[in-house]
């Protein structure tokens, strides 16, 4: 186990790396010319050439980069905004607690609401409640967010006022409606996974064993058979939250939310490209480090996967020493 | 949806097979066939695909069957509600509504099928590639596409297009990047499972060269879940495509992409809401059809997953 842990911590660098290099390199093809973000298309031109050897823009891409990286390691810089002059990684970490809000509280919901959705009905298969679930699942994939917002807007905000249409400064009330569009298709796929991969659970012979043993409709239920399902669906929890955090972003721009989602949108329309980069940036190196987190979850949750780990690296130390004997062997032979 | 085809019927259906084959000693048997039957009977599959026929035929005669002009201003005539002269209202340039929802059908799905083909094409390749060599290749690609994949595709497609600019094909471009990773992991996991059979072993006894092996015995096999997985990843497509020109950066006006509509629209929400109405329920209505559609090709193909 720990060498597992310790396989995966040391992979989280080079995903980090390469991470960092896609928002660099994005970032590095955009269109626009830094120097004159900061001193104006009019500056004259030995200005503009000073300012762009002081800031090392005529190095190469590669050099660039590692100062780049460097720069983030040693001193946490991601770069100045061009609009604000302020440290992009100052402005994102006082935005991120927003983002990460709605993306949690999203995640939760569709975990609370889907689960308990999926095993009611896995349990009571081809009922109304069966049947309403799984429309209410293929609704929740099928509808565009952003769409699904808008219309929430309208019934609860426009129409009804009982929701603010607005979510900064409104207190909890403002979080229903983003929350409620960013969870929508997730409920759906949650659902989903949990009701067949229940359905395939309890119909196994430990279940049926556990029945037949006395043991209560209940205790069959959530202690024998969910936790066995729930396997498949921690499995797309990952994609869960991709598609949580990737819809983050739209609902802030929709319901503004002042997050890192809307200051990316905002920095993208302004062409301010040091801050579009330090949010992807940013964003991407929380998702891995989430990713990471859920992989050694899922390790405990499933122990099975531990073994086979193990079994595997034994299988390659196996293969390893077997080709270094045959080396060995020839060698032998050859010299004889 | 999975449900409508129960074991009983699974039964019943054995039966009626085992009877007809002995009423008709000549009736043709294939995989295919067999799986265009369970197709056929799963009602809600039948009515996705007869909605995506429409929807295509539609796309299709678009220019032809459209009401009005859809780039035609009328100002005299803005905002109306929905009537028998427009029957989805006018937008606040006074365009008519289900004439450009019409056309706009002509964007949404054939650059929603273009994405995921490009995906399939650049991505299955990788994938086909790395489950077909094994060993250093497979590491290679499949650690270079865990990178791609640390990055949220919703964001990743978001910088990509904000660099490039919008654009039908900056947007397509965008997709296929961040999608990239999940469309070879499936060609590389449907490889792999087919890449076992002795079929494949024989090939290489006769001395069939790789690419033979790869493409003529191990790609057919492995179509199932690739096919299945397509028509899902085009009703993702058209979602992204819609929300990437909502908040702005991919079709924008005047083009009328569904998304781009709505963009267009959402200020109108206090004062005219059937404006946003209509292209969200397009959006909903192709996505809906290709789901339904794409369950009912996995339920047939594979009659075990339910």
């Amino acid at each position: 186990m720990g060498r597992y842990i310790l396989n995966r911590l040391l992979w989280m660098i080079p995903v980090i790396l390469g991470v960092l290099l896609i928002a660099f390199f994005l970032s590095s093809v955009a269109p626009g010319d830094p120097v004159d973000q900061i001193l104006g298309a009019d500056a004259p031109i030995e200005d503009k050439e000073a300012m762009r050897e002081q800031l090392g823009l005529n190095d190469p891409f590669f050099v660039r980069y590692g100062r780049y990286v460097i720069g983030i390691v040693t001193r946490g810089d991601l770069g100045n905004s061009y609009k604000t002059g302020q440290p992009v990684l100052k402005e994102i970490i006082s935005k991120f607690p927003n983002t990460f809000r709605l993306t949690v509280w999203a995640v939760l919901v569709a975990l609370l609401i889907g689960i308990p959705l999926g095993v009611i009905a896995a349990v009571r298969q081809y009922s109304v409640v069966d049947n309403a679930t799984m429309v209410f699942a293929l609704f929740g994939v099928s509808v565009p967010q952003f769409w699904f917002a808008l219309m929430m807007m309208l019934v609860f905000a426009v129409k009804l006022k009982w929701l603010p249409a607005i979510t900064t400064g409104k207190g909890a009330l403002g979080w229903v409606l983003p929350v409620a569009m960013v969870g929508i298709a997730n409920v759906g796929m949650i659902a989903r996974t949990t009701r067949s991969s229940m359905l395939e659970v309890i119909r196994q012979d430990y279940i049926r064993t556990a029945r037949a043993k006395g043991q209560k409709e209940g205790k069959v239920i959530f202690k024998h058979a969910l936790r066995n399902s729930l396997i498949p669906v921690a499995a797309t929890l990952g994609n869960t939250i991709a598609s949580s955090l990737g819809g983050s972003i739209i609902a802030e721009s929709i319901f503004s939310v002042n997050g890192v989602g809307l200051y990316m949108l905002n920095a993208i329309n302004g062409r301010d490209w040091p801050a579009v980069q330090g949010g992807l940036a940013f964003l991407a190196v929380v998702f891995s480090f989430v990713m990471l987190f859920i992989d050694l979850l899922y390790t405990v949750i499933d122990p099975r996967l531990k073994d086979e780990f193990n079994a595997k690296n034994k299988l390659a130390a196996n293969r390893r020493a077997a080709k270094r004997k045959a080396r060995e062997a020839s060698r032998a032979s050859a010299q004889a | 949806m999975a449900k409508l085809y129960t074991p009983a019927m699974a039964k019943i259906d054995r039966r009626k097979a085992r009877e007809a084959k002995h009423r008709d000693p000549n009736a043709k048997s294939s995989p295919t066939r067999e799986a265009w039957k369970r197709l056929k009977r799963n009602r809600l599959a039948i009515v996705g695909m007869i909605v995506l026929i429409l929807i295509i035929i539609i796309a299709i005669i678009g220019p032809w069957i459209i009401p009005y002009d859809y780039t035609e201003y009328d100002y005299e005539n803005t905002l109306a509600k929905p009537s028998a002269e427009h029957l989805m209202g006018t937008d606040n340039y006074g365009r008519d509504i289900l004439s450009r929802l019409i056309i706009g059908t002509r964007i949404s799905v054939p650059v929603g099928f273009l994405c995921v083909i490009a995906a399939f094409a650049i991505g299955g390749t990788l994938g086909a590639l790395a489950a077909f060599y094994g060993g250093k290749v497979d590491m290679i690609i499949m650690r270079v596409l865990d990178i791609f994949q640390s990055v949220p595709p919703m964001l990743m497609a978001i910088a990509v297009v904000a660099v490039l600019g919008g654009g039908v094909v900056n947007l397509v471009l965008s997709i296929v990047i961040s999608s990239l990773p999940a469309r070879a992991r499936i060609v590389r996991a449907s490889i792999l499972t087919v890449k076992r059979n002795d079929y494949i072993e024989s090939a290489r006894a006769m001395g069939a060269s790789s690419g033979r092996q790869l493409v003529k015995y191990m790609l057919p096999n492995a179509l199932g879940p690739i096919l299945t997985s397509f028509t899902f990843s085009v009703a993702t497509a058209i979602l992204t495509i819609s929300s990437l020109s909502y908040i702005g950066l991919g079709i924008t006006e005047p083009t009328p992409e569904w998304g781009a509509m709505l963009s267009a629209g959402k200020t109108l929400i206090r004062t005219a809401p059937h404006v946003l109405l209509f292209p969200g329920l397009a959006i909903m209505i192709t996505v809906l059809a290709l789901n339904l559609f794409g369950d009912g090709i996995r339920d047939a193909l594979d009659p075990r997953l339910k």
